[in-house]
């Protein structure tokens, strides 16, 4: 079996575990409308500060809420590797004719599927709430590019830190240290230019802030594609190298055994 | 006594050995010496019992036999295959059942069975055969389309069986395969190894802890211990080396027991072999006609045996000569393989 059709078999594997929960399925769906609608209502009013550059919270939030979702999602993915690594499911898998590689693929597979579903609901959800988005359908493609390309990297990392932490609550604790700070050294919830001089250097090198970016650049009134394909461009090549240590990773736990 | 002989499986592209081990070792990181060199030949076509108490460096065979793990010096052929420059090779061609079941509790057993065909790059009407035919085999028809999740131990224990049966491989390691099973399902799960090792040219590795199961289902046993083979041969010939056999004296008072051990020492022909409080075991040849002696003997000291049992050679005895402890004693000692999946970090 080839490694892409293994991969396949492994996306299909944890898609039909989501359905089977739909109490889990209502939550992950529930829970970024709820952080659209809460933000969107909490921070109405930041776009009277002067310098704020637009009219409609909503539709400077939308894009940061769809980022912010697949942050979150991507952190989550190394906890199904602990408790599969628990149940002794991964051992099993890694005595089988099954690739680490397309183990891999295989879940980032379902992350991007799941984020991109996700991004969807929450645009519609954003777009009746008035959000303008003026960018369009292509505007909306970098959006949800940006968005799976996060939650892929994301999620690829944080199976490279289950399988070294090998426990639920450090990998929780990890990721929120990084996770929460990076949603705020960040543009997502207020432009660039209101934020202190010292957050617009570091949210430069945050790769969630490019995530952000893209999906804001491709939605404005003039887009600036520039701008949105470079930021794609460096998630792809953060992508790349979250891949490679996590594989790296799967060989030192095998070494570990 | 009559010798077990060995079948030896020698059809064409098939090695007549299927299981090769050339001086293993294994340090874990932290000091723990797993395995000190160890080297064993399965013959193709037979159970092979790995006898030994938790800690005695089982597991860590089977997982670098499996592929999972890597030695520090030292190789193995699995089906011919060298493990560690073939390993993708030697994963079509084995069948896996680790001691924590490699069950998805997520899906069901008809999805799990699939899974593992798929992955072995079985599809369409045959992989539909080949699932439905081990759900009936392994008695699994009515629970196949259940969550594993709310399957039984027992249940669960075929199920992991029939996984790493599905690709109809040439070597099936079962590491520990009955632990934590009632006796009613542990016995069926017996009789199934027996007709899987009996109907085709099957090789199975079993490691376990009960000497019983390696005595009832292995033609072939080797006993480890903190990280060597110690013995290995046929249980017949195994048992065979036991000479005589052992007779347990249990004694009203519990300190009576080692004043007894000089009096029956002094015997000609007896060996006492272990002492505990207010029991004892020694070695006779020709156990049945030496209880009364043995009576006399410790009557004419004064000490009063309770209960006397006289007991055939039983590969317990045989561990117990190899590895210098009694069985259970060495089970309660700190175990040093079965926790090491995860606190290897």
């Amino acid at each position: 079996m080839t490694v892409l059709g293994q991969s396949g078999v492994m996306t299909a594997r944890r898609l039909r575990a989501l359905l089977r929960q739909p109490w889990y399925l209502a939550v992950s769906l529930g829970q970024p409308i709820v952080w659209l609608l809460l933000f969107g209502q909490l921070f109405r009013r930041v776009v009277q500060i002067p310098g704020f550059g637009g009219d409609s919270y909503i539709t400077f939030l939308t894009p940061g809420i769809v980022i912010m979702n697949a942050l979150f999602a991507g952190t989550w993915a190394g906890m199904t590797l602990i408790e599969e690594m628990d149940a002794g499911v991964l051992d099993h898998f890694l005595a089988s004719p099954l690739r680490p590689v397309a183990l891999l693929a295989g879940e980032l597979g379902y992350q991007a599927l799941v984020v991109t579903v996700q991004s969807l609901v929450m645009i519609a959800l954003g777009l009746l709430a008035g959000a303008h988005l003026a960018g369009g359908a292509a505007g909306v493609l970098v959006l949800l590019l940006a968005a799976a390309l996060l939650a892929t990297a994301v999620a690829a990392l944080s199976n490279a830190l289950a399988l070294l932490l090998r426990r639920g609550e450090s990998l929780i604790a990890a990721s929120q240290f990084v996770a929460l700070p990076a949603t705020f050294l960040a543009s997502a919830f207020m432009p660039a230019g209101l934020a202190p001089a010292w957050i617009q250097i570091v949210e430069r090198f945050n790769p969630f802030n490019w995530a952000v970016m893209a999906g804001r650049e491709a939605l404005a009134a003039h887009p600036a594609w520039g701008t949105a394909i470079t930021h794609l461009g460096a998630l792809l090549a953060l992508l790349v190298v979250a891949v490679t240590f996590t594989l790296r990773a799967f060989r030192d736990y095998r070494r570990s055994l | 006594m009559t010798t077990v002989s060995i079948p030896m499986r020698a059809d064409a592209g098939r090695p007549a050995v299927a299981i090769r081990v050339e001086n293993l070792e294994k340090t874990y990181p932290g000091g723990v010496r797993a395995l000190q060199g160890v080297s064993l030949r399965v013959p193709a076509g037979s159970i092979f019992g790995l006898l030994g108490a938790n800690g005695a460096g089982k597991s860590t065979l089977v997982r670098i036999l499996t592929t999972l793990s890597m030695p520090d010096r030292g190789g193995a052929t699995v089906a011919g295959l060298d493990v560690l420059r073939r390993p993708v090779e030697v994963r079509r061609a084995i069948g896996v059942v680790a001691q924590r079941s490699g069950v998805d509790g997520n899906a069901t057993g008809r999805e799990n069975l699939s899974l593992q065909a798929r992955l072995h790059g079985l599809r369409g009407v045959e992989l539909e055969r080949r699932v439905t035919g081990l759900l009936e085999d392994f008695e699994l028809m009515d629970t196949a389309d259940r969550l594993a999740r709310s399957y039984s131990g027992g249940m669960r224990r075929k199920l992991d069986v029939a996984m790493g049966l599905v690709h109809e491989p040439l070597v099936l390691f079962l590491d520990e395969p009955t632990t934590g099973l009632d006796p009613e399902a542990r016995s069926a799960l017996w009789t199934e190894l027996e007709r899987l090792s009996c109907a085709g040219g099957l090789t199975i590795l079993l490691t376990t802890h009960y000497l019983e199961e390696a005595d009832r289902l292995a033609e072939r046993v080797a006993i480890m211990d903190r990280g060597r083979i110690v013995a290995e041969g046929t249980p017949e010939e195994l048992k065979r080396g036991e000479h005589g056999d052992t007779v347990s004296v249990e004694f009203a008072a519990a300190d009576a027991a080692d004043a007894a051990v000089s009096v029956l020492n002094a015997l000609a022909d007896v060996r006492v072999v272990t002492v505990e409080r207010g029991y004892l075991r020694v070695r006779v040849s020709d156990g049945a006609s030496r209880v009364p002696t043995i009576l006399a003997a410790l009557e004419q000291e004064g000490i009063r045996a309770a209960a006397v049992t006289v007991a055939r050679p039983s590969l317990d005895d045989v561990y117990l000569r190899y590895a210098g402890r009694s069985f259970a004693k060495a089970e309660s000692a700190p175990a040093g393989d079965s926790g090491l999946g995860g606190a290897a970090a």
